[in-house]
């Protein structure tokens, strides 16, 4: 999955450790061993200690809060805060547009005299909604065929990792943008376009992962030693393979909706995503682009959530892949 | 070593054809018919549409005009022409390519000489300021999307400073160094981050170990011994960036109106031009798979501990 809405999906660093860390925990597996399902109860007491857990934590909780229920943050001053009650004019005839912030209006006004701040804040529901959307998408699809293609191995082995060998090879930004501009025109794309487009070229690189992590936990002796007590293939890739291999995915994964919140945003910036009446952030600063010299809040605010939204995904994956290698422990 | 190269270069066809297709079908399926939008305003006559349609293969079935591309592709190195443009995407793309291959080069050249440093230093104060300085640094870099670092260094650095010129590449080498500052940002990240670990790791090893306890000069182990076997996954890395950062860049390009690969790509979606859409793409496809091949020949040269059988 492209991350952080840069040009290019780089993961590979992420995978690489993400392997790594797969790779570790087969090696030390002792005392995973002696105390059974304590690999995440270890994870959760070694997260607890770490502060950038908690930066991360409240950095999600609280853009997910804003995404469920933006009312709650306008609350104070609900009657100058609507982020769809725009107007050039006031009724004494003052401009309302670009206004810088003030009391009033927290953030300033846009080019349309709409509440910046109510703006900034509805902006983060789309956000939220993609980025939780298309990585719970791509980790559907990923993980049954990378865990089907690593388990079972053969011709169906070959195809999915050839397929994905052609997904990686095209350039992801380039794919999303050719695929939604097929399926759907400029005036009508909405949040399913961009969801399932994204979804659909964003499960490669969790297949590819699940798939080496599969291929690693098959060797291990509870898998024989499941085998031995007569377990049937699906009971043994599902209670045994999975909840050990799945630790790199899940690191993965969190990282991936920090990016696809970016890779979103950057499609409605390039005007290819989400278009108005849409409120994302991306759209906001595409729309805001001519005037980013001459009232730069119009930039500053919806940059600045977008990016603590993604940082506080990165952290938070940060965290968790630390608190799972135990080799830092 | 044959073998795996055999293996290796054989691997690319199914990809090579697996990537095109997807992307000639989808280019094809855009909505928009171009035979009209060559005419423009004025109603064409049927024999000026079938003219044009035999011409641009469009009278044929969908599958033979991708056997027809692909065998000009493959055979000439023609890309088709741009039937709105009036001119062969070849031509189009190597006016576009050289500013590009410039950006990308010298957004490649940024990552290495920073962000090498950077994780060096870090490696080797491992748990001291300069180490968490780098990680939180570039963890905070990571999280600004390009566009919003483009625009902030733009207003920033270029207007309110006037340290760079804002945009376009009236200004020679000066143009390129904003954009490819902004370009490398992310990379220079990971590179700076891989290199902390990778180096961490090495220098943990025996062979470092002996290579100290025998007495060596410490920028000796580091540099023979260390570095050298840090960077393998470092190399590997750059290398795939610059595989694609050669396909254009399309957020840096647009963000700093660049006449880029990129930047006529996202025109070209815009605009329907069909031929340049497939063709591009198809140019960053090569490129991406010629850039890996290398990459990973060179990989099982640079470790020899990799025995490709």
């Amino acid at each position: 999955m492209s991350d952080a809405g840069h040009e290019r999906p780089l993961v590979e660093p992420e995978v690489e450790r993400a392997e790594a860390i797969a790779g570790a925990r087969a090696g030390g597996n002792v005392e995973t061993l002696e105390r059974a399902a304590s690999l995440w109860g270890d994870a959760w007491r070694e997260l607890r200690k770490r502060w950038i857990f908690w930066i991360a934590a409240g950095l999600i909780s609280l853009f997910t809060l804003m995404a469920i229920v933006p009312q709650v943050f306008v609350a104070p001053s609900p009657a100058t805060h609507d982020p769809r009650d725009c107007g050039l004019r006031a009724e004494d005839g003052t401009f309302q547009d670009r206004l810088r912030p003030s009391s009033e209006h927290w953030f300033g006004t846009d080019l349309q005299g709409c509440d910046y701040y109510a703006r900034v804040i509805y902006g983060a529901r789309v956000s939220i909604v993609i980025g939780v959307g298309v990585t719970a998408l791509a980790g559907l699809i990923g993980l049954t065929l990378g865990g089907i293609a690593g388990f079972y191995g053969g011709w169906f082995d070959q195809l999915i990792s050839r397929f994905v060998d052609v997904l990686f090879a095209i350039p992801f930004l380039v794919a999303a943008i050719l695929f939604l501009n097929v399926i759907a025109t400029a005036g009508n794309r909405n949040i399913g376009h961009v969801l399932l487009v994204l979804g659909v070229f964003g499960w490669p690189t969790l297949s590819r992962l699940f798939r080496a992590s599969v291929i690693q936990a098959k060797a291990e002796d509870y898998v024989e030693a499941a085998r031995a007590v007569g377990a049937s293939n699906r009971r043994i890739l599902v209670r045994h393979i999975f909840p050990n291999a799945i630790a790199p995915a899940i690191v993965y994964a969190t990282i991936a909706i920090g990016g696809v919140i970016a890779v979103e945003a950057t499609l409605s910036f390039l005007g290819v995503g989400l278009t108005l009446p849409a409120i994302s952030w991306g759209l906001m600063i595409n729309t805001a682009q001519t005037r980013i010299i001459t009232d730069p809040h119009l930039l500053l605010f919806p940059g600045i959530f977008l990016s603590l939204t993604v940082l506080g995904f990165l952290l938070l994956g940060d965290a968790v892949r630390d608190a799972l290698d135990p080799r830092l422990r | 070593m044959f073998r795996f190269t055999a293996r290796r270069v054989l691997l690319m066809i199914p990809t090579f054809i697996g990537a095109s297709a997807i992307i000639f079908f989808a280019g094809f399926a855009l909505p928009g018919d171009p035979v009209s939008a060559f005419g423009g305003e004025r109603e064409l006559s049927d024999s000026t549409r079938a003219v044009l349609e035999e011409r641009y293969r469009l009278d044929q079935p969908l599958l033979n005009q991708y056997v027809g591309y692909m065998s000009d592709l493959v055979l000439d190195f023609d890309l088709g022409e741009s039937v709105l443009r009036r001119r062969p995407v070849n031509d189009i793309f190597w006016e576009a390519f050289p500013n590009t291959a410039r950006l990308a080069l010298l957004a490649v050249a940024i990552e290495i000489v920073i962000g090498l440093a950077a994780g060096v230093l870090a490696a080797l104060r491992k748990g001291r300021f300069i180490d968490q300085l780098v990680l939180v640094s570039t963890t905070l870099v990571v999280a600004i999307p390009v566009f919003v670092l483009g625009f902030a260094s733009q207003v920033l650095l270029g207007v309110k400073l006037g340290w760079f010129p804002i945009a376009g590449l009236n200004e020679g080498f000066k143009s390129y160094l904003l954009p490819a500052f902004v370009l490398a940002a992310l990379s220079l990240a990971y590179v700076a981050r891989l290199t902390r670990t990778s180096l961490v790791e090495t220098m943990r090893q025996d062979y470092v170990r002996t290579a100290q306890a025998k007495g060596l000069r410490p920028s000796r182990v580091i540099g023979r011994h260390g570095l050298r076997n840090a960077l393998i996954p470092v190399v590997t890395y750059i290398g795939i960036d610059l595989a694609f950062l050669m396909g254009g860049a399309i957020v840096t390009e647009t963000v700093f109106n660049i006449p880029g690969v990129g930047f006529a790509l996202v025109r070209a979606i815009g605009t329907r031009d069909n031929a340049i859409v497939v063709g591009f793409t198809l140019a960053a496809v090569i490129m991406f798979l010629l850039i890996s091949l290398i990459i990973d020949l060179l990989y099982a040269v640079l470790d020899p501990r990799i025995r490709y059988e």
